[in-house]
């Protein structure tokens, strides 16, 4: 006899109330141990993996990645004894849905217990849910009005509206093989989003390999009375002629910080173009070298470097403005941030101590942070207490931009696509490799002097990098 | 200005520090100490591999716990991962009638003092307060305030000093005791009173801090000018620095403090320098404000790994390992069954061991209490 227990989200914080789910280290059919780790959640404190209670197999996956989960929250049902169950991924989800409620009180209760702190960080109290006390006369039979609110209702395995037609099927259904799903699973595909075109709707090889192409560089799916393909995706409203997708983790993030650092710091901006041919020299020269064959000689690289030594040249624009104490917070070092594009959203990672470092550390310490951050490994130290940013918009051939900046910091770098183009250059017109640069400051302690002057020794830097031995 | 950037250096712990007593290196050979030494040589090949099993086990328990608390069956858990050669090697020191004073984090010492672990569960799943007898063990409960103990087990030992059980000659009468707190704790005003009393009553008390380099996210360097061995001398303590994730020398170490407080000679600070693998508890992210590459460092200095390098090379047999192996899964088994099974206490428990004896008040309150809850529509708030 199957024995189907659900896990519910525990509370792993001392009164975290919900958890985003990050990744599924398992799908349905897996058979798990005890303590296998089932799935990598992020509350608002850690990244944590979340053991599996039971051994047996995974009949259910209740909750996608991607959804914010109330603490108590079924996420996944766990078959404890699948021995005699038809078979490990054909069990009828009919069955499964009777789930146990083998998983006891305790994740309740520490919803509402778990407010007061023994020891460690302080934490919000969760949300208190009183029992209704008893009528003060007899009371009738009629039961008492609602019993005490359940955690919340369970996140429904969001169900896709694919435009298609092809009704995306329930996590419990999906029919592949292993190996296939290891396949998906390293290419990062939804199997609930893929059809399966084997003998009985098996999701095949094949299957997986087309999805991922599909999904290269923006999934694009033809609506009805449109010969062009736009997003796919999300919930599609009723006319088909807009999607919603919910606002999650690191969008949110990013959100928050942008409007924080928006209006709350008056921004100015200032341009400067340069001819950086010396510096693309430079950068060629290093590639030679075999002291830097051990990490990637770019351009970004000789700009950080420059901004670092305008920076220790202009100390004061290290710093940040404490809204709170009504003081100016000066920062004897350099946390520099780099702008990365990951596929988890903006993140923006900081080098420490980046002040330190000789350029072939600071290469290493620059691939190590963008390495990081495109596997999504970025840790939540790595991206507090920035002082500076660069933001590297030249990646997309972008002349230059408006920077908005990093809450906590006073300024932040635009690195322009370098290209070729007519110069002045020893009196005449010749082709060289120019760049612009902008920086936006926080007009509140930075005055437009000084973040002038921290980008003129800037862009003199990456104009003649030889300065760098004069200022170094 | 003097720069605070203390995170990320490598701690500087092991060979290149005079002052720290080692009697078994990293890999696991056995160093030779004038003092010390003579005070391990009764311990043949089967109580090392007795200790072994100790640091094993309580690592079992720990890791089990740990995860029950990501089961959600836990609120919290403070693991002692890494500590577990301070915790057995002091804690095997002890004898019977003498008393110990833990924190929160001492399920190693607990286990040398013949405790069932499982009864620490309780607490930390929020059905009791303590969870076992201080008096069955001499193990007083766990302490969570931050160093008020030590307060307590200076004042108990002065306890013992009155009734005349120190300095008799009697090795089945003479007692100490013991308090277990961390670096964090060396900070506390309660810790510096308690030394104070001991220092100038002789109180037969040890002070045993395990310096896990970590007081939540504050590092020892930035709480103390003077390594806390040091700390000691003030206040007319000697002080001794042990590597506290060698078994043998936290043992020889400990050893020699209880029998200097059990003699007379009053107390004694030992810090154990060592490290805390996990994280401060369950809802801490240590990746927060330390390196990857000083975990790696402590890594390599883990006790267990030691202890297991040298009994190899002694002859240990690979059975012994393997059925202990065996013995620590089904060990776990038992903790994670257990944990779930502990019943729901009555919430009016809490009036139970206000006072010794009865005591009208709280009579009156627990009644008051007791009606209370019989007022609601639903018993219980959980399903």
């Amino acid at each position: 006899m199957p024995k189907y227990l659900e896990f519910r989200l525990p509370d792993v914080g001392e009164g975290l109330t919900e958890a985003d789910i990050v990744d599924w280290k398992v799908t349905v059919g897996d058979a798990v141990t005890v303590n296998q780790a089932l799935v990598e959640i992020e509350t608002a404190k850690s990244l944590v993996e979340l053991p599996s209670p039971h051994a047996g197999v995974i009949t259910k996956v209740l909750v996608e990645a991607g959804a914010t989960v109330e603490v108590g929250t079924p996420i996944v049902v766990i078959d404890t004894d699948p021995d005699g169950a038809p078979e490990a991924d054909g069990g009828s989800p009919a069955v499964a849905s009777g789930t146990g409620g083998a998983a006891d009180g305790a994740a309740s209760a520490d919803d509402e217990t778990s407010g007061d702190v023994l020891v460690g960080y302080g934490t919000k109290h969760a949300a208190a849910s009183r029992r209704p006390r008893r009528a003060a006369e007899p009371a009738p039979a009629a039961p008492a009005a609602a019993p005490p609110s359940p955690p919340a209702p369970a996140t429904e395995p969001a169900t896709m509206a694919t435009v298609d037609g092809q009704a995306a099927a329930p996590s419990s259904t999906i029919l592949a093989k292993p190996p296939v799903r290891k396949l998906a699973k390293d290419l990062g595909i939804d199997l609930n989003r893929v059809p399966g075109t084997g003998p009985g709707g098996i999701i095949t090889r094949g299957d997986v390999e087309a999805a991922a192409q599909r999904s290269e560089p923006e999934r694009l799916v033809s609506y009805p009375g449109d010969d062009r393909p736009w997003l796919d995706g999300g919930v599609v409203s009723a006319d088909g002629r807009q999607t919603r997708v919910p606002v999650r983790s690191v969008r949110a993030r990013t959100a928050e910080a942008m409007v924080a650092s928006a209006f709350t710091a008056p921004h100015v901006t200032v341009f400067q173009t340069v001819d950086v041919t010396k510096t693309m020299k430079l950068v060629a020269r290093l590639k030679e070298d075999r002291d830097f064959s051990d990490t990637r000689v770019t351009p970004l690289l000789i700009a950080a470097k420059a901004l670092i030594l305008a920076i220790r040249r202009h100390p004061t624009i290290s710093a940040a403005w404490d809204d709170a104490t009504q003081e100016i917070v000066y920062k004897h070092y350099i946390n520099l941030g780099i702008a990365a594009s990951t596929p988890r959203g903006l993140v923006v990672p900081n080098i420490k101590d980046a002040h330190r470092m000789g350029l072939h550390e600071l290469a290493v310490a620059l691939g190590d942070l963008t390495a990081t951050a495109r596997a999504g490994k970025t840790t939540p130290a790595a991206m507090t207490d920035g002082t500076v940013t660069i933001t590297n918009v030249g990646v997309f051939g972008i002349d230059t931009g408006t920077p908005i900046l990093n809450p906590g910091e006073a300024a932040i770098l635009a690195f322009g696509a370098i290209s070729q183009r007519p110069w002045v250059h020893h009196g005449k017109i010749k082709p060289r490799w120019v760049t612009q640069l902008a920086l936006s400051m926080d007009h509140r302690l930075i005055d437009g002097e000084l973040g002038s002057r921290v980008l003129a020794d800037t862009a003199r830097t990456l104009a003649d990098p030889a300065q760098g031995l004069v200022w170094g | 200005m003097i720069q605070s950037d203390i995170q990320g250096e490598t701690p500087h712990v092991g060979t290149q520090d005079d002052d720290l007593i080692q009697l078994l290196t990293i890999t696991g050979e056995r160093v030779h100490q004038q003092t010390y030494s003579p005070l391990v040589e009764h311990l043949d090949r089967a109580a090392l591999e007795g200790l072994y099993r100790d640091m094993v086990l309580v690592r079992r328990f720990d890791t089990e716990a740990t995860a029950l608390q990501r089961h959600g069956e836990l609120g919290l858990w403070p693991q002692c991962l890494g500590q577990e050669a301070a915790q057995i090697g002091s804690g095997r020191a002890l004898a019977a009638q003498d008393h110990v004073f833990p924190s929160y984090r001492e399920h190693g010492v607990g286990w040398t003092r013949g405790l069932d672990l499982r009864k620490v569960l309780h607490q930390f799943r929020g059905e009791d307060h303590g969870g076992w007898d201080p008096a069955e063990h001499n193990f007083s409960l766990y302490t969570l305030v931050i160093g008020s103990h030590a307060l307590h087990a200076t004042g108990y030992a002065m306890g013992v000093q009155r009734d005349g059980d120190v300095g008799t000659g009697n090795p089945e009468r003479d007692r100490a005791v013991v308090a277990y707190f961390g670096d964090g704790a060396t900070s506390q005003g309660d810790v510096s009173e308690a030394m104070v009393f001991a220092a100038v009553n002789d109180a037969p008390v040890v002070f045993f801090c395990q310096n896990n380099q970590w007081a939540i996210s504050e590092p020892t360097e930035r709480q103390s000018r003077v390594p806390l061995y040091r700390r000691g001398s003030g206040f007319g303590i000697p002080g001794v620095r042990v590597d506290g994730n060698d078994v043998l020398a936290c043992y020889a170490v400990t050893q020699e403090a209880l029998e200097r407080a059990r003699s007379g000679g009053g107390p004694t600070f030992i810090e154990a320098v060592t490290y805390r693998m996990g994280a401060h508890t369950t809802s801490d992210d240590p990746t927060r404000y330390r390196s990857r590459a000083e975990e790696d460092y402590w890594r390599t200095r883990d006790p267990i790994d030691r202890l297991k390098l040298h009994l190899v090379a002694e002859g240990t047999a690979p059975e012994f390992f393997t059925a202990l192996d065996e013995e620590a899964e089904a060990f776990g088994a038992q903790i994670r069954d257990y944990c779930r099974s502990i019943p729901k206490a009555a919430p009016s428990r809490i009036f139970e061991h206000v006072y010794a004896a009865e005591h009208s008040l709280v009579e009156a309150e627990r009644a008051w209490f007791d009606e209370y809850e019989a007022g609601f529509a639903t018993e219980g708030a959980q399903r």
